[in-house]
């Protein structure tokens, strides 16, 4: 099929499940703290409008945790069905980690999601307010295990081999690994990055359709906010985690510069637009500046970075994929950047919520932040090949002994069911958006409660419309 | 040698693999009988019956996967990508049926039948390949070299496929009984009915299966019969008969609760009976505990975290049955 073998299918169903999971906790990391803060400001300034903001994202927030829940049981096996001998090989140290990831998940579902949910008229507003804040803290905890687990694998330390096989040694220098922290921030702040830009989105819409109220603005101009002040936050993580990776992965650097080689002391060329070429072993039609590869990477005007033909062919990431993701991603950015600025611009002169370019531009912007984690995934993880323990374990030898007929039809499997699935589920958020923050929506005590008939208790019973119902986003 | 975490583990695990099995096995068993009920009300109550609670049922599934992960990489490896084809059928069955409880409810009448299939058809697919798993897992995984070294197909033998026929009777009754439980009525009346032939069923599976274990695998017969094993296992298969006598019995009589708590006996003692056939393997027929454990440092790395959430856990879950306990009747639910 198509020259592919196995691997190459393995390779493919485990980015297809992991992209489509790695959006839902994505959303619920930044929903999350966007709650608290909500429900913070309305427990500050008592106004309504908090509230309602709160009510109309809490159901969206509830939808998309239950989507990742289901998405999440599939990964949480996948690395034994199909990466068996990465899972003998690591499992000492990454299982572990994954086990705390799945506890402290379950530990802040169990705990506080319900609360969360369905309690606020039960356990008043101070313990709710809790609840929300453990709700957001546990999501970090979660993304913490499972960065702690992925940037081990980019830059593994504290681990000996015996037998063949990896054991922990110490579990400090495991977790806090050299790349760890820089992944985490910049994690932590795309899911931020990419709520607001959604949030801002969803403004936005209602906008410009003539639906105006001080719900409606606030989102847009809290998002806005985000935008201004966190996008240049994340160039500048970014800029960091991309000099740690310079010093932990300099293959993965050079295949993202589409760097090949490097003359006498000449400072690194950074390479705008251009086709790394991997048989060719050159980067053609590049567009370049002089000097700006070395000034950014290595903060220097003559330094060159190490270049892709001092690495073994066959230790080569691909620079074609990996050259084009970092851009999409970096070219995400800074349009996330403009944005804010934009919008400053706006605030000052008084159009931001009028003003049809601009909100036509936050719509567009709406996938932004999604579309960059993406990006920035493929990089790094297309860019660690052939590793997938780096310097450890090519994933050629990780891969389970499966045959391209069972690949092929567990990936085509998995493909129409998570497209129909979790494409109906898209819709019903998008519904959902659609209707609009109500105001006065949290005055009304929710239907039910413990001991009442109608107690949803689980995340995706929480709203109330129905799927279909209200046919307005058949229209659209 | 101080404490034992290999063993801790495995009780872990198997707390963890039974705690879904009786869990899970009432709902997927719902699933399964919406066959028999084309009512839209009557499948609206049986849905609600567990609809509070499902999903906290299946998250032990994912406990176990990541425990055995943690404490028994080898394990999880090698079982996991032996039974690789049931898996994914089973986990595409989940997938569907789990988002299918939610949708079925937010969908609009007309196109209600369509997750009503989904949940039917995911309930048998994760039923049935879970059972496949479980008999390829007893039938022996060839390990050479720390790796899985049999076929693709391996699985595809009668003897797994009856073990996925088999735990869907078991799951079908679980279902059934717990029905008993939470309905009443006309409802209540016709679970009564079905209960019967499905106890009469499981009664077959589990002698056909008590036959045919022992005769296929010599290990598993040697542990049973030879003495003094024999006299010690006894009581299992004799408290078996017991217990569907009893339940027969509860039927007959139209007993409220004590269905579903036989049909539980039931599902313990042939989980015990599992155990008790395998023990101490970890991937029958060679592979131990102990061969496929974590070094200590990840097993009590581990432990420390699961010794203090695994009690909330269990204490949710029990706040949340109590919450939700009695009949569900028509027109009331929890969505």
């Amino acid at each position: 099929m198509f020259g592919w073998e196995a691997l190459d299918l393995a390779r493919i169903q485990f980015a297809f499940t992991v992209s489509f999971h790695i959006l839902f906790p994505a959303i619920t990391i930044g929903l999350a703290s966007y709650l608290a803060v909500l429900e913070g400001l309305w427990l500050k300034t008592r106004e309504q409008v908090y509230l309602d903001l709160y009510h109309f994202w809490l159901k969206i927030f509830a939808v998309n945790f239950g989507m990742g829940v289901v998405s999440g049981i599939v990964m949480s096996y996948q690395f034994g069905t199909n990466w068996s001998n990465f899972s003998t090989f690591a499992g000492s140290v990454t299982g572990p980690l994954l086990a705390y990831e799945v506890l402290t998940a379950f530990f802040l579902e169990a705990g506080f999601l319900g609360v969360m949910l369905f309690g606020l008229n039960r356990v008043g507003p101070g313990l709710h307010f809790f609840a929300t804040l453990m709700v957001a803290i546990g999501t970090l905890i979660s993304t913490f295990w499972i960065l702690a687990s992925n940037s081990w694998m980019h830059t593994p330390q504290g681990h000996a081999i015996v037998d063949g096989k990896l054991i922990p040694v110490d579990w400090l220098a495991v977790i806090f690994n050299p790349s760890f922290p820089y992944r985490l921030l910049h994690m932590a702040v795309a899911s931020y990055l990419a709520t607001a830009f959604l949030v801002g989105a969803s403004a936005a819409w209602h906008l410009l359709r003539g639906h105006d109220n001080l719900a409606l603005r606030k989102m847009l101009s809290m998002a806005m906010w985000m935008a201004l002040l966190v996008a240049p936050l994340q160039a500048v993580i970014g800029d960091f985690h991309g000099i740690n990776t310079l010093e932990h992965q300099p293959a993965k650097i050079a295949a993202i510069e589409g760097h090949w080689e490097n003359r006498a002391d000449e400072p690194t060329p950074l390479i705008l637009v251009g086709w790394p070429d991997m048989q060719r072993e050159e980067t053609r039609f590049a567009v370049e500046i002089p000097v700006l590869g070395s000034l950014i990477l290595k903060h220097s005007l003559s330094e060159p970075i190490p270049a892709l033909k001092e690495f073994a062919a066959q230790d080569r990431p691909n620079s074609t994929v990996v050259f084009w993701t970092f851009r999409i991603m970096v070219g995400l950015g800074l349009l996330m950047i403009a944005t804010g600025l934009w919008s400053l611009w706006l605030r000052r002169r008084g159009g931001l919520y009028r003003s049809r370019r601009f909100l036509r531009m936050v719509l567009l912007m709406g996938p932004s932040g999604l579309l960059a984690i993406l990006a920035g995934w493929l990089t790094t993880e297309i860019g660690r090949q052939p590793w997938v323990v780096y310097g450890l374990m090519r994933t050629r030898d990780a891969v389970s002994a499966h045959g391209i007929t069972e690949m092929g039809i567990s990936l085509a499997l998995f493909v129409v069911v998570y497209l129909a699935v979790f494409g109906v589920g898209f819709g019903y958020m998008l519904h959902l958006v659609h209707k609009g923050p109500q105001t006065n929506e949290g005055r009304e005590p929710l239907h039910g409660g413990a001991g009442r008939p109608r107690t949803p208790a689980r995340p995706l019973s929480a709203p109330e419309e129905g799927l279909d119902e209200g046919a307005p986003s058949a229209r659209s | 040698m101080g404490i034992d975490l290999p063993l801790i583990w495995a009780v872990i695990i198997s707390f963890g693999v039974m705690m879904y099995v009786v869990m899970d096995g009432f709902d997927l068993g719902i699933g399964m009988l919406y066959p028999f009920f084309k009512d839209a009300r009557d499948r609206d109550v049986m849905m609600n019956t567990v609809a509070p609670v499902w999903d906290g049922n299946e998250t032990w599934l994912v406990l176990g996967g990541a425990g055995l992960f943690a404490a028994f990489p080898l394990a999880y490896a090698v079982v996991l990508s032996a039974l690789y084809l049931p898996l994914v059928f089973m986990l595409i069955g989940l997938v569907f049926r789990g988002v299918a409880f939610e949708f079925r409810f937010k969908a609009r009448e007309n196109r209600r039948h369509i997750w009503d299939k989904a949940f039917i058809g995911g309930s048998l697919a994760a039923t049935f390949f879970q059972g496949v798993v479980l008999g390829a897992f007893i039938k022996g995984i060839p390990v050479v070299d720390g790796r899985f070294a049999g076929a693709a197909l391996d699985w595809l033998a009668p003897f797994p496929l009856f073990c996925g026929l088999g735990l869907v009777v078991a799951y079908s009754l679980l279902g059934c009984t717990w029905l008993i439980m939470k309905t009443e009525g006309p409802l209540q009346r016709r679970m009564y009915t079905l209960a019967r032939p499905l106890a009469l069923a499981l009664l077959a599976v589990i002698g056909i299966l008590s036959l045919w274990t022992p005769l296929a695998h010599e290990a598993i017969a040697r542990r049973w019969f030879s003495l003094p094993n024999l006299i010690w296992f006894l009581p299992v298969p004799l408290l078996v008969l017991l217990s569907i006598r009893a339940l027969l019995r509860s039927v007959a009589n139209g007993n409220q609760v004590r269905p579903f708590l036989l049909t539980l006996a039931l599902v313990f003692l042939g989980y015990s009976g599992l155990i008790i056939s395998l023990w101490p393997n970890i991937i029958p027929p060679s592979i131990s505990l102990r061969d496929a454990a974590a070094p200590p440092q990840s097993q009590g790395f581990v432990l420390v975290g699961a010794l203090l959430i695994i009690p909330v856990i269990l204490g949710y879950t029990a706040w949340s049955y109590y919450v939700f306990r009695g009949k569900v009747r028509h027109g009331e639910g929890y969505h």
